[in-house]
């Protein structure tokens, strides 16, 4: 199998303008991925499924991920003046790293016999710029998969043909999958009709009251 | 980029409009329909007899599992992995033991990885005869060749209750290893249920292999084309139905399965017969596979006394580990960030993953084949909803 640089020389000989950057996985196994831009990520996914030394036909997995804003620290050597002398200290200076959606996707290909090619791809913050472009007409098997990670992470793919809630129903509101997820006391209660009921009978009665006295 | 209905994925049948004056019926089969072997619900739109469209409804049986994974350390997911396909706890264990052992680096005993093979291969078996068990019970063979194949299970679960204390929870796979090891009363009972299934299998084909209605009923019908079986994602039994020659086993070779000799049987038509063969096919594969392990079994230590299981703490990292469950991939990606807990943890789950295409199978075809399309996939809910 080519090796993750190779392949990135390769989608960017392949498509003009795309944005690959490598990301180094630490642990034993050593599957480094590749994160992907927006605006270039179908193009990429079908160069890696259609090219003849690559065949990447078989998108295995596709899962998302939550990243937390978090609390960046960065130690800076400044110069200070001490006494009238100037010497030079370390400071940490704090700053706030903003959190982020991804997804990551496990390719194989089942005519080589290749893989996992990774690939991620990330959105801009948490809240309201959560798009993505979907990966489904290149390989179908992220359907159902986009529409999990749509139901519990909140991502929302762009080309999907049937974005729906798939595990939680339709009239869920949170996503359960993400980091800062407080699950609600009243987990089970629903409005029901039961309300509307109790409210004419109570009506009803004042009615009835009203017409004995 | 809109969606190309000629490219590989897309190449499903036209919905198809009613006839004349004709009015759709929409009928809810399930949650609580027989044959969706628990609470699932298809959405099904039918002309007469014929199917114009059908939505699955999943969640009935979810939990959140992943969720619940992230908030528990790495070994106490191992039981819970029991629950995903309950009828599969051994290779779920597998699965997940191996992707934690890739996180880390962890090599596993010569003597344990023939213990994972064997019940492994027991585990594929008994599957596998009872998913042809349920097909046909679907199909009106009411009880005898479910019997059958429960008879055969029987003996198996038995083993692992012997072995592990539970005939389906098992809990036995540990990081680096197994959790206790395998006595020699074990393995000669082990030679006793493996040296009786081929006549079990003959028994099963002779059974049904031939039968008319089967074949009436399951050729021809629901049919998967091999480029769409690729681009949908479906592995197993499903994907090897229609010819594409993609092992885990022989892709991988994790474990010591590079140690056996077995072959891949391969579907032609990727039809429910297909599916029906390519399982006793790999029934037969497995008993020789099981027969190799047992006579090269040989002895030594179960799992290296230094593995530290309880408060592992993985080093920053992530990995994605899959081996071929008897459902199909059954992949396990774990993100570490350092501490006792996975920062995430995936389950990909080869059922759901394999009923992407149901409405692609069940499109233009009559209800009642709708029921063995389904059972033909062979799903466990627990998996599905996780």
């Amino acid at each position: 199998m080519m090796t993750t640089e190779e392949i990135k020389t390769a989608i960017e000989a392949a498509v003009p303008g795309a944005v690959v950057e490598i990301v180094l996985n630490p642990s034993p196994c050593a599957q480094h991925s590749l994160r992907l831009d927006h605006a270039h990520a179908l193009a990429v996914a079908k160069f890696l499924r259609d090219d003849p030394s690559l065949q990447f036909d078989y998108l295995s997995n596709v899962t998302g991920v939550d990243w937390l804003d978090r609390e960046g620290a960065e130690k800076v050597k400044v110069k200070k003046l001490v006494d009238g002398v100037e010497q030079e200290a370390e400071e940490t200076i704090k700053h706030k790293v903003s959190g982020y959606l991804e997804t990551v996707y496990h390719l194989f290909s089942t005519v080589q016999r290749t893989g996992p090619l990774v690939l991620r791809m990330k959105t801009i913050n948490r809240s309201d710029q959560v798009n993505m472009p979907s990966v489904v007409p290149i390989w179908r098997s992220a359907e159902f998969q986009e529409r999990e990670i749509f139901d519990l992470y909140g991502i929302k793919f762009t080309g999907h043909p049937d974005l729906r809630r798939l595990l939680m129903w339709d009239e869920f509101e949170d996503h359960p999958m993400r980091r800062d997820y407080v699950e609600p006391d009243d987990f089970e209660y629903e409005p029901t009709a039961h309300d509307a009921v109790l409210a004419r009978a109570n009506a009803h009665n004042a009615a009835a009251e009203k017409g004995a006295a | 980029m809109t969606i190309d209905k000629n490219a590989p994925g897309w190449n499903r049948p036209p919905v198809m409009e009613a006839d004349g004056d004709a009015e759709l019926l929409e009928v809810a089969m399930g949650p609580h329909h027989p044959s969706t072997h628990g609470v699932f619900r298809m959405d099904v739109a039918l002309d007469g007899e014929r199917v114009v469209k059908l939505k699955p409804v999943f969640g009935y049986l979810h939990r959140n599992h992943e969720k619940i994974g992230e908030g528990i350390s790495y070994l106490a997911s191992m039981p819970y992995t029991d629950r995903l396909d309950y009828f599969c706890s051994l290779t779920n264990n597998w699965a997940y033991a191996l992707t934690v052992e890739k996180l880390m680096g962890l090599q596993v005993p010569e003597r344990a990885e023939y213990i994972r093979v064997i019940l492994a291969e027991l585990t594929r078996i008994q599957n596998h005869a009872s998913s042809i068990g349920f097909l046909m019970q679907e199909m009106g063979a009411s009880g005898t060749p479910l019997m059958y194949a429960f008879r055969e299970r029987e003996k198996i679960v038995d083993l692992f209750e012997d072995l592990t204390g539970s005939r389906m929870m098992c809990n036995y796979m540990r990081f680096g290893g197994c959790r206790v090891d395998l006595t020699e009363a074990h393995l000669k009972r082990a030679r006793e249920i493996v040296a009786h299934l081929p006549n079990f299998v003959d028994e099963y084909e002779a059974l049904l292999t031939g039968n008319e209605i089967l074949m009436a009923r399951c050729q021809g019908v629901g049919i998967i084309k091999p480029e769409l079986a690729i681009n949908a994602g479906l592995s197993g039994p499903m994907l090897r139905c229609s010819g594409v020659n993609y092992d885990v086993r022989k892709v991988d070779r994790y474990g010591i399965y590079d140690r056996f000799n077995f072959r891949v049987p391969l579907g032609d038509h990727g039809d429910i017969y297909d599916r029906y063969m390519v399982r006793i096919l790999e029934m037969r594969e497995s008993v020789r596979i099981l027969e190799q392990a047992l006579h090269d079994i040989i002895p030594g230590p179960v799992q290296d006394p230094k593995t530290k299981s309880r408060g592992l703490r993985p080093k920053a990292g992530e990995v994605y580990g899959r081996i071929e469950a008897p459902k199909g991939e059954l992949g396990f990606y774990l993100i570490s960030d350092g501490s006792a807990n996975p920062y995430r943890y995936r389950v990909r789950p080869p059922s759901l993953i394999n009923l992407t295409i149901l409405e692609d199978m069940c499109l233009g075809q009559n209800v009642a084949d709708v029921v063995l399309i389904f059972g033909s996939v062979d799903i466990v809910l627990g998996e599905v909803d996780r």
